[in-house]
């Protein structure tokens, strides 16, 4: 890729790094975010992935990458990626191989893994400068194993394991985790939150990554039809409307100094993107929960009336 | 070659710098640290030139050392007790990978209750996860049995991570004379590593570790690092050959201890078997043809090796340091499914000791013998002892009314 950045969607890269015949659901957004991802990134890399989603991408002898691939476990993706880049690293120093094959060491994990089971190693290799990509594709609940309560699941959601019921008619009664401001506590050199509706921005943020040596890190809110509960030809529509409503702010942060890459021109109420999902429609019916309803809006405006984009 | 006094850490750092290791990811943990601060020092003296990193846990440790071996790096890296057992979870996994990670556990009892007293059921619990495992005696075997690890673990016939183990304390913080072999020596044992099955290259895409769909895949793959895990008994015959040739030093599958004529035999593994020997000693010269088994391997285990060995004998005493909550010794288990369908079978006895690094008395080993020589007569083999002292046994009931219980 040139440095130039992209300005439309015709700009994008035509190559594909990742062939169509995966075991993903039809919709998925976290697969056109690595979609996304896979153009902006190239060929030569090497994908160190946690259980997941998307662990069933490859299954044996068939893989849809053009690129190689490790599966560690859910608790220790960069753990594997300091494996694989330090033993780059070294074996290039020492003359034991040739510069030209060297490759970019890249994790793949879910929000499951990244907010919860793999803080701890995430966390060790961000702070060890670990020269990496991190991409989290956040579906707001543990996918796999059938869409449960992960810390990355937002106030107010059905999961597995926050079903609404007499006693509890929320569902989650837990706000989501702050993963961006967690890791940017760690003043990463790169770190953005991207969606699948905004290719041209997310492959912009990649080219601005390039240029930093140490941990990139990129979180993906994703539509995922079957846990968010809606028909997969609406997962682009869905997407959009996460930032359209302001619920998930498109921004970066270079050495921990956040700017919003975009500012919905006029924000959209949120209820307008609850009540398109299987996994909120029990705050609105068989009776609308008015407080939940009320608070989740007035967290999102508070967010931008903290970053000062709200009067 | 240079006699120096080492401790068995020492000795273990010395092997994974004769081997000219590329990577070692670090984590620290009693009574292991002395390893990689030893080798820590001599990479930040340029005395070793290998990468060092130190890790935030031990599943992140093992992981790294895993993925850089499948990466194509020379990899060590060293754990104990409740490390071993943080990092659990990838040991299978690295196993799976198939990659030559060399390990060593300085072993330690598991918690609770908290202590640093030594026993096996830290490596034991790992002996389904497909490292190989090799048990040491001596300060000597901890040096050598690294260098013979990396050859096993590398030779494609194989391709396990291997274990070396040691005893915390006795063996880790124990200085003795110990023979440093030239690095140029050691380069003819152990050449440079060319991986030729597992690393990532730009112009080679590969995917490791990949996810099967359907127990046929994976029964295959299981299967094969079972048939792996079997053909490094034989590899290890040809690493075990040219290692004496070059260093003139013999190690076996099994050690053997005055087995020729013993009709009576002892089974222990590790440095408590040092004091088994003693006790064998003792016993001949009271007239019992005393002998000791140390099996060196208990990942391959080294079957036919120990029937031989067996062959004729009247009974056996499986000294554990372990124990298998609800069951008993787990080596006692092993050398009964190993000798079950041999005619002429000796009489297997079961005793339990050591646990935490609990002293074996004098008196029990005598205990040990008169038991199985009454039972070659009686031919009732009692069940397992579990080996106590009056005098501990007095000491422990004390603590107890100190501490208000009953
Ligand atoms: C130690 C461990 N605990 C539990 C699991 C079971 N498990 C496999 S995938 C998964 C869900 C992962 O969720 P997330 O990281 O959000 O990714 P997603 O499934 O949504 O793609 C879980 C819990 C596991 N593989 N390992
Ligand atoms: S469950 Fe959701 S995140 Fe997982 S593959 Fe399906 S759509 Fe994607």
């Amino acid at each position: 890729m040139d440095s130039e950045n992209i300005r439309s969607i015709k700009e994008l890269p035509p190559e594909e790094n990742m062939q169509p015949g995966t075991a993903a659901c039809a919709g998925c957004g976290g697969l056109l975010t690595l979609r996304y991802c896979l153009k902006a990134l190239g060929e030569n890399i090497v994908i160190v992935n946690a259980a997941g989603c998307f662990t069933l991408l490859t299954i044996y002898p068939f893989s849809p990458f053009r690129n190689s691939w490790l599966y560690t476990a859910m608790a220790c993706a960069p753990a594997g990626a300091q494996g694989v880049r330090d033993a780059l690293d070294i074996l290039i120093k020492k003359g034991k191989l040739d510069p030209e094959e060297n490759l970019k060491v890249v994790v793949l994990a879910g929000d499951g893994s990244a907010y919860d089971m793999a803080l701890s190693s995430t966390s060790g290799a961000i702070y060890r400068n670990l020269d990496f990509y991190y991409i989290c594709y956040d579906n707001e609940a543990y996918g796999n194993t059938g869409f449960q309560h992960s810390g990355a699941s937002p106030f107010g959601s059905r999961t597995g394991t926050t079903p609404p019921g007499e006693k509890v008619p929320v569902g989650s009664q837990l706000q989501k985790k702050n993963l961006f401001d967690i890791w940017n506590s760690h003043k990463p050199p790169y770190l953005a939150t991207v969606s699948p509706a905004y290719p041209v921005d997310l492959m912009n943020k990649f080219k601005k990554a390039e240029q930093f040596k140490g941990p990139k890190l990129f979180i993906s809110h994703i539509p995922c039809p079957p846990g968010w509960g809606f028909d997969p030809s609406q997962s682009v529509k869905l997407a959009k409307l996460s930032v359209e409503t302001g619920l998930w702010p498109l921004k970066e942060s270079i050495h921990g100094e956040v700017e919003h890459t975009f500012v919905p021109k006029k924000f959209k109420p949120v209820e307008e993107y609850l009540q398109a999902q299987e996994r909120f429609s029990h705050l609105f019916k068989p009776e609308r929960q008015e407080d939940a309803l009320k608070s989740i809006q007035e967290m999102v405006d508070e967010y931008w009336r903290k970053n000062t984009l709200l009067p | 070659m240079a006699k120096e006094m080492l401790t068995g850490n020492r000795a273990a750092a010395w092997g994974v710098r004769l081997a000219e290791v590329d990577y070692i990811p670090a984590y620290p943990i009693t009574p292991q640290t002395e390893i990689i601060e030893t080798i820590a020092k001599w990479i930040s003296d340029g005395e070793m030139d290998a990468g060092f990193v130190t890790m935030d846990s031990e599943h992140s440790m093992i992981t790294a050392a895993g993925a850089a071996s499948a990466t194509g790096a020379r990899t060590f890296t060293t754990t104990s007790s409740q490390g071993l057992m943080y990092g659990f979870e990838m040991l299978y996994t690295v196993a799976g990978w198939r990659v030559p990670l060399v390990m060593v556990n300085v072993s330690r009892g598991l918690s609770a209750p908290i202590t640093l007293g030594p026993d096996h059921n830290d490596i034991l619990a790992l002996r389904d996860t497909g490292f190989l495992q090799i048990h040491c005696e001596t300060c000597q075997e901890v040096l050598d049995s690294v260098l013979m690890a990396y050859r096993l673990a590398e030779d494609k016939r194989v391709l396990l991570p291997v274990m070396v183990n040691m005893d915390g304390f006795f063996l880790s913080f124990t200085r003795e004379a110990v023979e440093v072999p030239d690095v140029e020596a050691v380069r003819c044992f152990l050449p440079e590593y060319q991986p030729e099955h597992a690393f990532f290259r730009a112009g080679q895409p590969m995917a490791q570790g990949v996810a099967v769909l359907g127990g046929e895949f994976y029964s295959y793959f299981k299967y094969q690092m079972h048939l792996a895990s079997q053909n490094a008994l034989e590899v290890y015959r040809e690493v075990s050959d040219d290692f004496e040739r070059i260093f003139g030093r013999k190690y076996g599958t099994i050690d053997e201890y005055m087995m020729e004529d013993a009709e009576y035999v002892l089974v222990m593994t590790n440095s408590f078997s040092t004091l088994g020997k003693a006790a064998v000693k003792r016993a001949r010269e009271k007239g019992i043809k005393a002998g000791l088994l140390r099996p060196r391997f208990l990942r391959p285990f080294p079957d036919s090796d120990i029937r031989n060995a067996l062959k004729g004998k009247k009974a056996v005493a499986v000294i554990d340091q372990n124990i298998s909550v609800g069951k008993g010794g787990i080596i006692y288990s092993e050398m009964a499914g190993c000798l079950y369908n041999e005619e002429n079978r000796p009489l297997l006895l079961s005793f339990i000791g050591g646990l935490g690094g609990k002293n074996i008395s004098q008196e029990e080993f005598d205990l040990i013998f008169d038991k199985m020589i009454r039972t070659v007569d009686t031919k009732v083999v009692e069940p397992l002892h579990l080996l106590y002292t009056e005098n501990e046994w007095k000491g422990i009931t004390k603590l107890k009314d100190i501490a208000g219980r009953q």
